[in-house]
């Protein structure tokens, strides 16, 4: 892993090890607060931002932290880094933050920015990290808006309600309506709603990769021993 | 020729799952005549239409999965599964969502598990709890039994209603629906009634309300069938009508005023349906004698304490999908001993 690229970092991050649909890493926020796109796009952001600066502040100390006390460490650099980030959306995106509630303050626990604290940020260079947390909080923000989409629209018929909490008010023009006597599949926006559709992502990327792999082994045949097929 | 005459023990050809499945089926028929008697022809078209549409949405999956698809079609059990839901669903529902409701049913409860036998959960109950939880206001439109029904609809007009949505003329949704005797009974004691005054409306038969009551006997009689037939044993309805026997009247003397009589939450609805055809469903149910006691036990437990401090009036289905995750452990601390296995203590 000491080796690989930034390229490599990145699709690690939005596909091959996505935090949310591979690692099953927070799962937590991932299934409370996706029933709608936009919910899931704010905490996904408020994560982004959390594991791009914990990276690069573990990263960055990684050489003066001794192994025994690491952990604790690291909790504490991410619980800083969540304060702030809670503070500011409770300055700049009041609406929001009511919204997501305790969701936030809760990115403390959630495992994928320690995992990535603990498993890269700490045995790798300031820019590598910085871009590995980029990476992995940008995959995750996309399963959460994805999950949050798929939710709102089966269960709401709306896509991007409430915009205008994110984006101001230019944005209240970004929701979407399926027609009016379309009735929302309540489910959806319930708890198992979120299992369930998570369920659906996960198996969709699956098949996506299998497709992709056979695609590549076709393509590789001919060219055999040029290049080894990617996996 | 010369046949070999074989001493006992005789053994009958062991039943197929087909065979299996036509019984439930000609088993379901009195209950199926009984609801389309009380209710009206609503029941009869989702029946068709479930049964349609499980069919189809079963061979596509198979094809998907790159399975044969005649044999496993030809079983019927996606016609059971279809046909246990339609029974449980109001007589004017919408088409799309009855549609919906068994293709959930079998794409997800089913074949995403692995199909016919592997399936943990009753599929036919995840499409009612589907549809429930996502559609209450029409999963709990009703329609009055044949007596009380002012204004019966005939085939076309019901056809009407559950395709187009539309009613005759001078009807509304208001005016043709009514609750279930459960549900009304849960209205009722929750404005703090008493059932001696709740009873006295027209609404109420002899132990239940008025028409569903008998509904009940016509399940009975098809349990009857398979119980004869050796397709389901004794253990599961016996515990489980027991259990929520056990539970209504020993509320009933605590309170009698606020805890109907326990023929009340036997005979209405989906309690001995459920008793007989689907927490007998032998891939989700318990395997064991003593794990089907234990099983049903609880189904029937599980089934009055919803009824009476949840917050659903029938609770059938959540009972039986919350003891089909509790399956596997029954069975496994059920496990029958081998003859001449010692127990712990033998040593």
């Amino acid at each position: 892993m000491a080796t690989s690229s930034y390229g490599k970092l990145i699709t690690e991050g939005l596909w091959s090890n996505n935090q949310a649909l591979v690692a099953l890493l927070g799962l937590c926020p991932l299934l409370a607060v996706t029933n709608t796109a936009v919910n899931g796009l704010g905490l996904g952001i408020a994560t982004l931002v959390v594991i791009t600066l914990s990276n690069a502040t573990v990263s960055i100390i990684r050489n003066w932290v001794r192994p025994e006390v690491r952990l604790p460490v690291f909790v504490l650099v991410i619980a800083s880094f969540v304060t702030a980030v809670e503070l500011s959306m409770n300055a700049w995106f009041y609406e929001l933050y009511k919204i997501l509630g305790i969701f936030i303050p809760l990115i403390v626990t959630n495992c994928a920015i320690i995992g990535r604290a603990e498993a890269f940020a700490s045995k790798n260079s300031l820019g590598r990290s910085l871009v590995d947390g980029v990476a992995m909080g940008l995959g995750f923000t996309l399963a959460l808006t994805v999950l949050g989409a798929m939710r709102e629209i089966i269960g709401l018929g709306t896509l991007f309600a409430q915009a205008d909490l994110m984006f101001g008010d230019i944005a209240s023009g970004m929701t979407l309506r399926l027609g009016d006597d379309f009735k929302g599949m309540l489910l959806a926006i319930l708890p198992p709603g979120a299992f369930i559709g998570l369920g659906f992502m996960i198996a969709l990327k699956n098949i996506i990769d299998k497709r992709l792999t056979k695609t590549r082994q076709a393509e590789a045949l001919p060219t055999a021993g040029t290049e080894p097929a990617a996996g | 020729m010369q046949f070999v005459t074989i001493t006992s023990p005789h053994t009958d050809r062991p039943n197929s799952v087909t065979v299996t499945m036509l019984w439930v089926i000609i088993a379901l028929v009195p209950g199926a005549a009984a609801m389309t008697w009380y209710f009206g022809w609503g029941i009869v078209i989702h029946m068709l239409l479930a049964s349609a549409a499980a069919v189809a949405a079963e061979a596509l999956v198979l094809r998907l999965r790159g399975r044969p698809v005649v044999p496993a079609v030809s079983d019927l059990s996606a016609v059971v599964t279809a046909l246990l839901l339609a029974i449980a669903l109001p007589p004017l529902l919408p088409w799309w969502l009855t549609v919906l409701g068994i293709v959930f049913a079998i794409v997800v409860a089913k074949h995403l598990y692995g199909g016919i036998g592997y399936n943990p959960f009753n599929p036919a109950m995840i499409g009612y709890v589907l549809l429930l939880v996502s559609y209450p206001v029409e999963m709990t439109t009703w329609l009055p039994p044949i007596m009380l029904n002012q204004h019966p609809l005939d085939l076309m007009q019901t056809m009407n209603a559950i395709f187009g949505g539309t009613l005759p003329p001078g009807l509304d949704w208001d005016a043709l629906s009514m609750a279930t005797p459960l549900d009304e009974m849960r209205n009722q004691l929750n404005q703090n009634k008493m059932i001696s005054e709740i009873r006295r409306s027209p609404l109420w038969g002899d132990f239940g309300g008025l028409g569903w009551e008998w509904v009940g006997n016509w399940y009975l009689l098809g349990g009857l069938i398979l119980l004869y037939k050796r397709i389901i044993s004794w253990h599961i309805p016996v515990a489980m009508l027991g259990s929520v026997l056990f539970m209504a009247m020993l509320f009933h003397f605590l309170d009698q005023e606020s805890h109907p009589f326990g023929l009340f939450h036997i005979f209405s609805g989906g309690t001995l349906l459920g008793a007989f055809f689907i927490a007998t469903d032998p891939v989700s149910a318990a395997t064991t004698r003593k794990g089907q006691l234990i099983y049903g036990t609880c189904i029937g437990l599980i089934t009055y304490v919803i009824r009476r401090w949840g917050g659903y009036p029938d609770a059938v289905a959540f009972a039986v999908l919350l003891m089909n995750m509790a399956a596997p452990t029954i069975d496994y601390y059920t496990q029958p001993r081998v003859f001449g296995e010692r127990s712990a203590g033998d040593d």
